[in-house]
């Protein structure tokens, strides 16, 4: 029987680590989630570091790759590891209508007049406007592309070129490359025969294409002279131009931006602290440091316009950037990512 | 007696707990989530009532628009009606926008007002979507086990084919089979005589010889993946050095296609090859192979009849190893293969995550679990012969 006991014993030891071991997580530090590589470095360094060290208390930091079935499972599974997320636009749409964020308290932030319109929502506060955009090399490109027209003409610009793959972004620089004006895209997409004169504009480069999946691969296509031409996010391409002293070059006009935002998950812990902390990350004192790291643009208006001229003319804010680009449209895709996503892929196994 | 059994028992309770709670019940709720329907029907109940009585032809009558009217209005979970605007959005693309704009447009105008859903957006006027909202209702729905197979219940409720332009998870599949049989073969032929190497050896240069096998394994994903795009690219290592020695010209496409998929994950699953047919080959009797010589036997001879059946178990099973491992991989096919190299995970990923479409995911997950799960049975059988009678 002394074993038996022991059993027992030794279950309820089991039993009370695992109590004491949910017990800590209850008392867990406030968790901020963001995008990881260089961007999340100066994030740690104007935000996560200094309002750790105003509170008092410390700022766990975790990276992720996206997708708003990550947030839904971890709220779903009732008390979310994570507090504070940076969510993209579509995320963030997706997550606000099927109730898995907390309502934003836009009086800690100051008012909503405070912030660019895109980047005002019931349940998010922009974090940094972004831009998809046409890059390459120009000490490999003589003459330099100016165009999606360009990126498709593979007689003057022989090579390679690679997209992200997927559906977002590649119909939408092929319209423009067929010839639609930018800000016709997305009512071009809507309307009948707008998806199929996408596709067919593809049809057109499909054996000239390497698709890409990591923000990081466009920045080594490109450095290794692997394609002539990439999509590729902003802040990256400038960011490798001042690492490694590359030479890469971007193309403003047709390119598409979107703002990410922070958001808080439903039945977070910490969500005052969450709270304090977006505040705090939105402030134009914080914010404005940010483009000293990363070419990002920022929401917050008095942020904004206290970023030196020199690195402001980097930013897909910029009134020069911003003509003849364009703003994602959240709802075709939420609406369209599935079906599209299947025919996509249906026509890249073809 | 009952007491010796219940301790016993007790000590494998954690073990059972453990398999219960990581292995049976994710498996359970996967096959389960695929098959459910009912987030419609909790979200609109005055709807299910009304719609039940259409037949489906045209438009639904004024009745079902004023339950549907009725159910927008009403108080509901939000969480409930996401999980309803995700599951019909998936069937019919536009409930994701419409359904929020509707209950909107609704609440603004006022409890009294009878307004017209057509003219709160044109949508409404698409029998298409009343169908799908018909098809939503019932607690269990075959429509994701469809899906995943490129089926669907056409607008007479019979099974049909989907569009050619959106038939791509059974494209999909069997090139996840391929590809795995592929990195098989690929995996026996290297692995067979490198272990056969290892074996033979012995000391370090054995050692050595194992670890260089093992540590692809032990590497990180990212790190690996950029090695093999240093080596393989047009402007890589292995194409400059075959250009410099005047080999080729113009320089071969290693990699974004089928040949760099290939490579990365045979270099990464060769471990799972070459340690059972090691493990098989080192029971041999050493003195075999010299008295197979003695018999007059010639090196292929002693190889082909005594060897290679003696290490068949091991081949057998690390093909079985390899292959079953394959079928899982996304992102070394997604960072190293083409346009026509995707896997069927990086579809189930795209669902699970991506869109939070878990029947999908699960649907999916279900047609690649039956034949692994066949396999593994085939598995269990072959490790379980003692070595010699195979």
């Amino acid at each position: 029987m002394a074993s038996f006991k022991q059993v027992i014993g030794s279950a309820g030891l089991a039993a009370g680590l695992v109590l004491s071991a949910l017990g800590a997580a209850s008392a867990r530090d406030l968790t901020v989630v963001s995008w990881g590589g260089n961007y999340q470095d100066a994030q740690r360094k104007i935000y996560f570091k200094p309002f750790a060290e105003k509170t008092g208390k410390p700022v766990l930091d975790e990276s992720w790759d996206g997708g708003v079935g990550v947030v839904q499972a971890k709220v779903k599974a009732g008390v979310p590891n994570w507090d504070a997320v940076q969510v993209e636009a579509d995320e963030l749409a997706i997550g606000c209508a099927d109730g898995i964020y907390e309502k934003i308290d836009w009086a800690k932030l100051g008012g909503k007049d405070k912030f660019l319109d895109s980047a005002v929502s019931d349940c998010g506060v922009g974090a940094i406007v972004w831009s998809t955009m046409l890059s390459y090399d120009s000490d490999k490109l003589k003459t330099a592309p100016t165009s999606w027209a360009d990126f498709w003409d593979t007689k003057k610009f022989p090579g390679k070129r690679a997209l992200r793959r997927g559906p977002k972004y590649a119909l939408e620089f092929a319209l423009m490359a067929d010839g639609v004006a930018a800000k016709d895209v997305y009512a071009t997409l809507r309307a009948a025969g707008g998806i199929d004169r996408a596709f067919k504009k593809l049809d057109e480069i499909k054996g000239d294409m390497i698709w890409w999946e990591s923000g990081a691969q466009p920045l080594q296509l490109l450095k290794s002279g692997q394609v002539v031409m990439t999509s590729a996010y902003n802040g990256r391409i400038t960011g490798i131009n001042k690492t490694e002293g590359t030479k890469f070059k971007t193309v403003w006009p047709g390119s598409i931006y979107a703002v990410d935002s922070w958001v808080i998950l439903k039945g977070s812990p910490n969500k005052d602290a969450a709270m304090d902390f977006i505040a705090f990350a939105s402030l134009p004192e914080n914010q404005s440091k940010l483009p000293q790291d990363i070419a990002y643009g920022l929401p917050n208006k008095a942020a904004a316009a206290a970023v030196p001229a020199d690195l402001a003319a980097d930013l897909p804010t910029s009134p020069a950037n911003l003509s003849g680009a364009i703003s994602i449209d959240i709802d075709f895709w939420n609406d369209n990512i599935e079906d599209l996503t299947k025919r996509f892929n249906a026509w890249l196994g073809k | 007696m009952t007491i010796a059994r219940l301790k016993a028992s007790l000590l494998v309770l954690p073990l059972i707990v453990f398999l219960g709670l990581f292995f049976i019940w994710p498996l359970w709720m996967m096959i389960a989530t695929s098959v459910q329907g009912g987030t419609v029907r909790l979200a609109f109940p005055a709807t299910a009532v009304a719609i039940a009585q259409w037949n489906g032809d045209g438009l639904p009558s004024p009745d079902v628009q004023a339950a549907l009217i009725q159910d927008l209005r009403a108080e509901v979970v939000q969480e409930v009606f996401g999980d309803a605007v995700r599951s019909l959005n998936s069937q019919q693309a536009g409930f994701r926008t419409l359904l929020p704009r509707t209950m909107t447009a609704l609440r603004n105008a006022g409890a009294d007002a009878t307004p017209k859903l057509e003219r709160i957006d044109p949508r409404w006027s698409q029998p298409s979507f009343w169908l799908a909202l018909k098809r939503g209702m019932p607690a269990y729905t075959d429509a994701n086990l469809l899906a995943a197979v490129d089926l669907k219940r056409g607008d007479d409720g019979t099974i049909a084919h989907v569009a050619p332009d959106m038939a791509v998870n059974r494209a999909i599949m069997l090139r996840t089979f391929i590809i795995a049989a592929q990195v098989t073969l690929a995996c026996a032929a290297i692995g067979l005589p490198f272990a056969m190497l290892a074996a033979s050896l012995g000391g370090w240069k054995r050692n050595f010889l194992l670890l260089a096998v093992l540590l692809p394994l032990w590497t990180s994903l990212l790190v690996r993946t950029a090695a093999w795009m240093i080596l393989l690219q047009d402007q890589g290592l292995i194409n400059q050095i075959l250009k410099a020695l005047g080999l080729i010209d113009a320089s071969l496409p290693l990699i974004y296609n089928r040949t760099g998929v290939l490579i990365a994950m045979t270099h990464v699953l060769l471990p799972f090859m070459v340690l059972p047919i090691y493990a098989s080959l080192i029971a041999i009797p050493r003195n075999l192979m010299p008295a197979a010589a003695a018999l007059g036997a010639r090196p292929w001879q002693a190889f082909r009849h005594v060897l290679l059946p003696l290490a068949m178990p091991g081949l057998l099973s690390g093909s079985l190893l390899v292959f079953m491992v394959a079928l899982g991989y996304y992102i070394t096919p997604a960072l190293t293969g083409g346009a026509g190299d995707q896997m069927i995970s990086s579809v189930i990923a795209f669902y699970a995550t991506g869109t939070a479409n878990w029947g999908m995911a699960g649907a999916l997950g279900l047609f690649l679990l039956v034949p692994t799960t066949l396999l593994y049975i085939v598995y269990g059988r072959l490790s379980r012969t003692p070595l010699g009678q195979a």
